[in-house]
């Protein structure tokens, strides 16, 4: 499967959250390492959508959608670095 | 700041084809009349989405080749697409929209792969902020190098005309690998910004079919001809790679080989090939 990166996940988590998710900053629970979430690896099928750490492949978030209803799953991210403003 | 430049609030929009001219031999230029569209920063994208009459409906990001402040309610927005076979999306945005065709857009997306004037920047960040490495946001802007693979040279062209449109005494580079000449896009934009005055240097590689009379075989970039054509690591360009993953992934570990910074490489996927 073709993998994209997380610059892919602006549109669909812009429905969800109040911040750009690109230039969030989330620290993986996997490896503890910190990237804007723009250099994640994303893999995006029919079935939802799977976030990896760019630097462990742990998973650390996925987003599934199905009509009027949305899961966001943050598992293997222990904090979000949001800028404010 | 060039780390995390302020960018307008994305939002839903409906929006009005207002021209769908071809590009290349498999592109189209479209622009939209997007209204309440709060303006957008170079580099950013937005998501089209179209709505069957059963009410299916298909979304797909597109780089925005246009930046700029709002200027009213009713704004102009640019794009280039690039036809996938198969698509659900490219091949009505190519083919079939004309002019008077509605589409929903939203945006503008994406803070990452942006690039502002020095003194857009500077009005963002404020000071005493830091960059994205951490480090303090060094005093002179740093050169800008983008390398682009295909349709992914759509935001480097936004950048490219912010740059010569602020007169922008940073060095701008352009790498553009493409196909075969018909197949660059906004050729006589990329023409013109070689010859304003801001520094804009574009330097083309062909994969497939060079011109005639081009110093080189037609050929896909290799670790060396990048090494050749891009500012080098000691002048610490601040580095855009957008194409298809594979390019992108490519071009970026070179990159770090020829001893950039990791942190000073922004990379954009579009998935395909």
């Amino acid at each position: 499967m073709q993998h994209l990166d997380g610059n892919a996940l602006a549109g669909a988590l812009a429905e969800f959250l109040s911040f750009d998710v690109t230039t969030a900053i989330a620290r993986c629970n996997g490896c503890g390492a910190t990237d804007e979430f723009a250099r994640a690896i994303v893999f995006t099928s029919p079935a939802g959508t799977v976030v990896r750490c760019p630097s462990c492949d742990h998973v650390l978030a996925t987003l599934v959608e199905s009509g009027d209803r949305a899961w966001l799953g943050f598992s293997g991210v222990s904090a979000i670095e949001v800028r404010r403003g | 700041m060039i780390g995390r430049p302020s960018v307008p609030r994305s939002g839903w929009h409906p929006a009005t084809v207002v021209a769908n001219t071809p590009e290349t031999t498999s592109a189209a230029r479209l622009e939209l009349e997007v209204e309440g569209w709060p303006g957008n920063a170079a580099g950013q994208h937005l998501d089209v989405r179209l709505t069957a009459p059963d009410g299916y409906t298909a979304t797909r990001s597109y780089s925005i080749a246009s930046s700029g402040p709002a200027t009213g309610d009713v704004t102009r927005v640019v794009l280039a697409v690039d036809r996938v076979p198969d698509g659900e999306v490219s091949p009505f945005l190519v083919d079939v929209a004309r002019a008077g065709d509605r589409v929903e857009v939203h945006g503008p997306l994406g803070a990452f792969f942006v690039w502002q004037p020095a003194a857009a920047s500077a009005a963002a960040a404020g000071s005493g902020e830091s960059d994205a490495a951490g480090g303090p946001v060094p005093s002179a802007p740093r050169p800008v190098q983008l390398i682009a693979g295909g349709s992914g040279v759509v935001p480097f062209v936004a950048m490219a005309q912010a740059h010569a449109d602020a007169d922008d005494a940073t060095p701008f580079r352009l790498l553009y690998s493409v196909r075969t000449p018909a197949d660059v896009f906004f050729a006589p934009e990329f023409e013109r910004l070689v010859s304003a005055s801001a520094p804009f240097r574009l330097d083309l590689v062909y994969t497939r079919e060079a011109p005639a009379g081009w110093p080189m075989a037609p050929a896909r970039i290799t670790r060396e001809a990048l090494a050749e054509a891009v500012l080098p690591a000691s002048d610490a360009p601040l580095v855009y790679v957008c194409g298809s993953t594979g390019f992108v992934e490519r071009v970026a570990s070179w990159l770090i080989e020829l001893g950039h910074d990791a942190r000073a490489i922004r990379t954009e996927r579009f998935g395909g090939t």
